[in-house]
């Protein structure tokens, strides 16, 4: 697990993302330059304050680099699966505090929208590429593999499609509030029980948006990150797990071991607890998701995340206000970067009607074969 | 005979063994020449011992749903007639698990838990796909 001494060592500075939706003629090299220059704006720093930068989704930080004009000392590119969001994060904080760079833009670009990217039929590659053997059968997307996971949580718990339908319906009431969302209309727990299935017990609300847009990033040393035109949020905690052996099929556990290690050793990092906490941004590309994570985290006992979900728990003036900018299912799919920007910006008191009141603690979680968590903190 | 539209298996591949036992009636894996682990889709170092020896073996066939799910998204043209259309997890009493489809019994009466036997469809002269039923 990541030393103890990491807490509040490195510091979230700037942050900045573009419109989302359809932005045709955007490559992701366009949406993260432009979601960088609002981070840098945010963040009161010049491209040449940067001596590093991850890319992700970008395919190429060089061609990325020599677009911006930058000779950062430290240049990555990760993965573009969104459970490599909190991780590229972690390591960046990692970077910093180990001394490979003082100041660091994440980058984030993707236009999924435009180029019409499917996560099903042909060329699905999830289960570790292996998803082509079973095309026979009919079986393809990760939607169809976390509609699997729901449906043994049913039958297991007695979750109920109403329990399930909470998840999105509150996303999508916090979308309202939040001015470029690409989803803001209200829906009923009864709409979303009617609307149509995309993979049953899966409606098309309990799916992510695949949209255009970008997110950036820039986090510095905590020591340093004091001058800048914003209040410094300060990265407490983070740890990382994997359930990737066997990962060609669901994890039966419903990734409850890796999350179980992240939150142990999360929590003592940050030295708080659950109840310390004043919102969450869960990692929702289906809604399934979020019980897991809920469940995982140790939010509530195992195979209870149906019935603590019940009656606004996650709603702005619940106990644990979740995903309050809309998340993945209604704001915009930006695979976890937009709901660690979120975290920042409740931490600075910048969400206007969406605020949740002084907030001082929010974590974020990502269940997947790759397990992720940072806790963030107004306060060091 | 209507032309056959849905995707078909990769028949001279990796798992070109287990392909093969389909048209003879068997449902196999690979299992480690080394520690015995059953494993499969197919792969060339056993994930626990990492060894590289391997032979295909013939399983019982009999095993239970893990999981199901329905779908009713169009991602293959060749399911567009019979949509929507029912994929289950099965996970076999030896072990190993796979996605398939039942024959035999109605979508609405599929259930986690039952008890299932594989159900060797031949599709075509070259492709039997391996399906389930209940036992």
């Amino acid at each position: 697990m990541p030393d103890h001494a990491l807490r509040n060592k490195v510091a979230v500075i700037g942050v900045g993302n573009t419109d989302f939706g359809r932005l045709p003629g955007q490559s992701p090299y366009d949406l993260g330059l432009w979601a960088l220059k609002n981070a840098l704006a945010d963040a009161g720093l010049a491209k040449s304050d940067l001596d590093g930068v991850i890319v992700n989704r970008i395919p190429d930080y060089q061609r990325f680099c020599e677009i911006a004009g930058i000779n950062p000392r430290f240049a990555l590119v990760t993965p573009g699966q969104g459970r490599m969001s909190g991780n590229t994060i972690q390591l960046a904080a990692a970077a910093i505090a180990a001394g490979l760079c003082k100041t660091i833009a994440l980058v984030y670009g993707n236009n999924g929208r435009s180029v019409g990217a499917k996560y099903g039929g042909e060329g699905d590659t999830y289960g570790s590429g292996g998803a082509g053997i079973w095309f026979p059968y009919g079986m393809t997307s990760p939607g169809a593999a976390h509609a699997m996971m729901m449906q043994r949580h049913m039958a297991q718990y007695g979750t109920t499609a109403r329990q399930l339908a909470e998840v999105a319906v509150t996303s999508r009431s916090h979308a309202a509030l939040t001015p470029w969302a690409v989803m803001r209309d209200r829906i009923t727990i009864d709409e979303h029980l009617h609307s149509r299935y995309i993979c049953e017990p899966l409606h098309l609300f309990d799916y992510c948006l695949i949209n255009d847009g970008g997110v950036a990033i820039v986090l510095t040393a905590a020591d340093r990150a004091q001058d800048g035109p914003r209040p410094p949020v300060y990265i407490r905690g983070f740890s990382s797990a994997t359930r990737l052996a066997d990962s060609t099929f669901p994890d039966p556990d419903y990734w409850y071991q890796p999350m179980a290690a992240v939150a142990q050793d999360v929590y003592e990092m940050a030295g708080v607890g659950h109840n310390d906490l004043d919102g969450l941004m869960i990692y929702d590309n289906f809604s399934p998701t979020v019980l897991f994570s809920l469940e995982g985290f140790g939010f509530c006992p195992r195979g209870e995340s149906g019935r603590f979900v019940e009656g606004g728990r996650l709603a702005l003036g619940g106990q644990f206000p979740s995903n309050t900018c809309g998340g993945h299912m209604s704001e915009s799919y930006m695979q976890g970067w937009a709901l660690n920007v979120e975290a920042v910006r409740q931490l600075r008191g910048q969400c206007g009607e969406r605020q949740i009141e002084s907030a001082k603690l929010i974590q974020y979680m990502c269940a997947a074969p790759l397990v992720s968590s940072i806790i963030y903190g107004s306060e060091r | 005979m209507m032309s056959y539209t849905k995707p078909l298996p990769v028949l001279d591949g990796d798992n070109a063994a287990h392909w093969a036992g389909a048209r003879e009636r068997e449902l196999r894996v690979q299992r480690c020449g080394h520690c015995a682990r059953l494993r499969f889709p197919a792969s060339r170092y056993c994930s626990d011992c990492l060894s590289e020896d391997s032979e295909w073996v013939t399983l019982s066939g009999r095993g239970e749903i893990w999981s199901h799910c329905r779908f009713h998204r169009v991602y293959f043209k060749g399911f567009e007639n019979e949509m929507p259309y029912t994929v289950v997890l099965v996970r076999l009493d030896e072990g190993p698990m796979l996605y398939s489809n039942m024959v035999g019994v109605n979508d609405e009466d599929i259930r986690i838990g039952m008890r299932v036997r594989a159900a060797f469809d031949d599709v075509s002269d070259a492709v039997t796909l391996i399906k389930f039923t209940p036992e």
